[in-house]
């Protein structure tokens, strides 16, 4: 058991370095909202906020190392808000 | 071997809660979304009322504080329990900060008259009182889970000291770090929505 433990241990290092990426991000994204692009600021905040909300999943969050049973069951919910975005705007963009 | 299948279930359960948390934030984004497409010149002078420097550095403590507990993960994973309160103790101070600036926040926003059903908002276009309206219950519920969040931590240092969670038995505080974690998660997505692209 300790051994199966073992292998969800991440270093200092590799947090330090998620933590300083997750940092640099929010810099960028604070920039580039200052920036007018139109439409593509929403998309450009959007992207920047699922890659920061990735990496938390994955390091912090330990996702990256569990079994596929968590895996795929966020996937599935991720999946499932997806659809019911997605059916919300067929319904509001046609009304 | 048992405790090695509990440690997994009882991960599964935590994990199985906070799917239900994403759908319940999902669901209050999709509604901003929807008033946001219906109603956008609103929503964007809203968000021109709302301080970027705040979210900001709102976003920065949330961020060092879930290092901090993932770190304290791996100090009890390596048997090093002072390193561990020392890294709870961080993240809890960090969730006060938060805390501190969201009542910082609010009050001003009270102060000029924006807060539920007050009369400058009635007054308003609908856009703008539905803006302010979501902002609240979404920062509001979020807040509400930070104060939780911090609960679990306490909950977890306390445990750490009394030597019940070891190298051998912690995850108590993996389940505490992930409602933390998924807290922060939620604010990755509020920052940009609120603060960022109105």
């Amino acid at each position: 058991m300790n051994q199966k433990q073992q292998a969800h241990g991440i270093s200092y290092g590799t947090l330090l370095s998620v933590l300083t990426t997750l940092l640099a991000l929010t810099a960028i994204t604070v920039y580039a909202s200052q920036i007018d692009m139109g439409a593509l600021n929403i998309w450009v905040a959007l992207l920047i906020a699922s890659t920061k909300a990735s990496l938390v999943l994955m390091f912090f969050m330990h996702l990256r190392y569990e079994s596929g049973l968590l895996k795929y069951t966020f996937t599935i919910t991720v999946f499932t808000l997806a659809i019911i975005i997605g059916l919300t705007f067929w319904d509001v963009a046609f009304r | 071997m048992q405790s090695s299948s509990d440690h997994e279930g009882s991960k599964l359960g935590m994990w199985l809660f906070l799917y239900t948390e994403i759908m319940l934030f999902g669901g209050l984004f999709v509604l901003y979304a929807v008033y946001y497409h219906k109603f956008t010149d609103d929503f964007i002078a809203g968000g021109q009322q709302l301080d970027t420097f705040f979210g900001t550095l709102n976003t920065v403590i949330l961020l060092i504080s879930s290092f901090a507990v993932a770190a304290a993960i791996t100090a009890i994973q390596n048997n090093s329990k002072k390193i561990a309160i020392i890294l709870l103790g961080s993240s809890l101070l960090c969730g006060f900060l938060f805390l501190i600036n969201k009542y910082i926040e609010w009050s001003h926003k009270f102060e000029v008259g924006i807060y539920p059903n007050s009369e400058k908002l009635l007054e308003s276009d609908p856009g703008l009182n539905i803006f302010f309206g979501l902002y609240y219950v979404i920062t509001g519920l979020h807040g509400v889970h930070i104060i939780i969040g911090m609960a679990l931590l306490v909950w977890s240092l306390v445990r750490v000291k009394s030597n019940h969670i070891t190298d051998q038995n912690y995850v108590l505080l993996e389940n505490a770090g992930l409602y933390w974690h998924l807290v922060d998660l939620i604010w990755i997505f509020i920052f940009p929505l609120f603060y960022l692209i109105l």
